[in-house]
C-alpha cells in the first residue's frame, strides 16, 4: 500500500491534472482506510473553493467597478 | 471598449476571442496591482495593444500566454510611471530548486502523517464569516513568496499547470512539489488558526 505522503501528493496533482485510472484507484483504496488522507482530500477541495471566493472578495473590496 | 469590431480582420484574432481572456487577465493584473481600476486599465491597454498588433500573433505559444506577456509589460510600465522599482511584477524565477524540504515536517520517515489533518467542522459556514477571510489571507501570505505566487497563479488567476510552468520556468516535477507544499501549509494553517479555534470558541460559548 502506498504511504500517506505519496497518496496526498497524488490527491494534490488530481486538482491540477487528470489522473490515470490506476492513480484514482490507489487513492480511493487508501482513503477508504485512512481518515487523515480522506480529510486532506476534502480540505484541499475546500481550499480551492475558498481561493476562488477570496478572489471575488478581492475584486469587490478594492473598488467600485469590476 | 476595443476598436470597432470588423475594423481589422486578422483571421486569427477576433474581438470576442480576446474578450474571453479578460477575466483571467483582470485577476492576474489585480494580484499585481492590488487595485481594481489600475487592473482594469492595464487589461484594457493590453487588449487594445493585442488588437493593434494582432498580425504579429503567431498562435504558437497560445493566445493567453501571448496576452499575459503583453499584460506584464503594461504592469511594468505602470510601476515605472509611478516611480517604483519593479520588484513584484516579475513572476518568472530561475532558481527552481527550492531546497527547503518542508514536506518532512508533515510526514514521518515512513511516509505516514506526522500529526496530520483532523476533521473540520462545517467548512461551508466559514465561507460566510468575515473573520475567516482575514485568517485565510494571513495563511496565504504566510507561504514563502514563490510558493504563494505559483499557488495564486493557479487558484486565484486560474491558469492551467502547463501555462504556469511556461510562465515561471518551473519544471513539471517542481510545479507539483510546490503546489503540494502550498496546500499542505495552507491546510495546516487554516486548521490551526480557524477550525481548531472555532471549536474552542464554541466550547467556550456552551460552557
Amino acid at each position: 500500500m502506498r504511504s500517506c505522503r505519496d497518496i496526498t501528493a497524488l490527491v494534490s496533482q488530481g486538482l491540477d491534472r487528470k489522473l490515470s485510472l490506476g492513480e484514482r484507484l490507489a487513492i480511493n483504496l487508501h482513503i477508504m482506510m485512512c481518515s487523515r488522507c480522506r480529510s486532506f482530500q476534502r480540505q484541499t477541495r475546500f481550499i480551492r473553493k475558498a481561493a476562488r471566493r477570496y478572489t471575488e472578495h478581492l475584486q469587490s473590496r478594492s473598488g467600485k467597478k469590476t | 471598449m476595443l476598436v470597432k469590431a470588423g475594423a481589422k480582420a486578422t483571421g486569427l484574432l477576433t474581438e470576442a476571442l480576446l474578450a474571453e481572456h479578460r477575466p483571467v487577465l483582470f485577476r492576474y493584473a489585480l494580484l499585481q496591482l492590488r487595485d481594481d481600476e489600475l487592473a482594469d486599465d492595464a487589461v484594457q491597454e493590453t487588449l487594445l495593444a493585442a488588437w493593434q498588433s494582432a498580425s504579429t500573433f503567431e498562435g504558437k505559444a497560445g493566445l493567453r500566454t501571448w496576452l499575459i506577456g503583453i499584460l506584464k509589460h503594461k504592469i511594468a510600465d505602470h510601476w515605472r510611471r509611478s516611480g517604483r522599482e519593479i520588484v513584484t511584477s516579475d513572476i518568472g524565477f530561475t532558481d527552481t530548486d527550492e531546497s527547503d524540504s518542508d514536506e518532512d515536517d508533515f510526514f514521518m520517515s515512513n511516509g505516514q502523517w506526522n500529526g496530520g489533518p483532523s476533521a473540520w467542522n462545517d467548512p461551508e459556514a466559514a465561507l460566510r464569516q468575515q473573520e475567516f477571510w482575514g485568517i485565510y489571507e494571513t495563511c496565504q501570505n504566510n507561504l514563502p513568496p514563490k510558493m504563494a505566487q505559483v499557488f495564486m497563479l493557479r487558484e486565484l488567476v486560474g491558469l492551467e499547470a502547463d501555462e504556469i510552468c511556461r510562465e515561471t520556468g518551473l519544471s513539471d516535477a517542481n510545479y507539483w512539489v510546490i503546489m503540494h507544499r502550498a496546500r499542505l501549509r495552507l491546510r495546516e494553517c487554516l486548521e490551526m488558526r480557524w477550525f481548531n479555534q472555532s471549536k474552542r470558541n464554541k466550547e467556550k460559548r456552551h460552557a
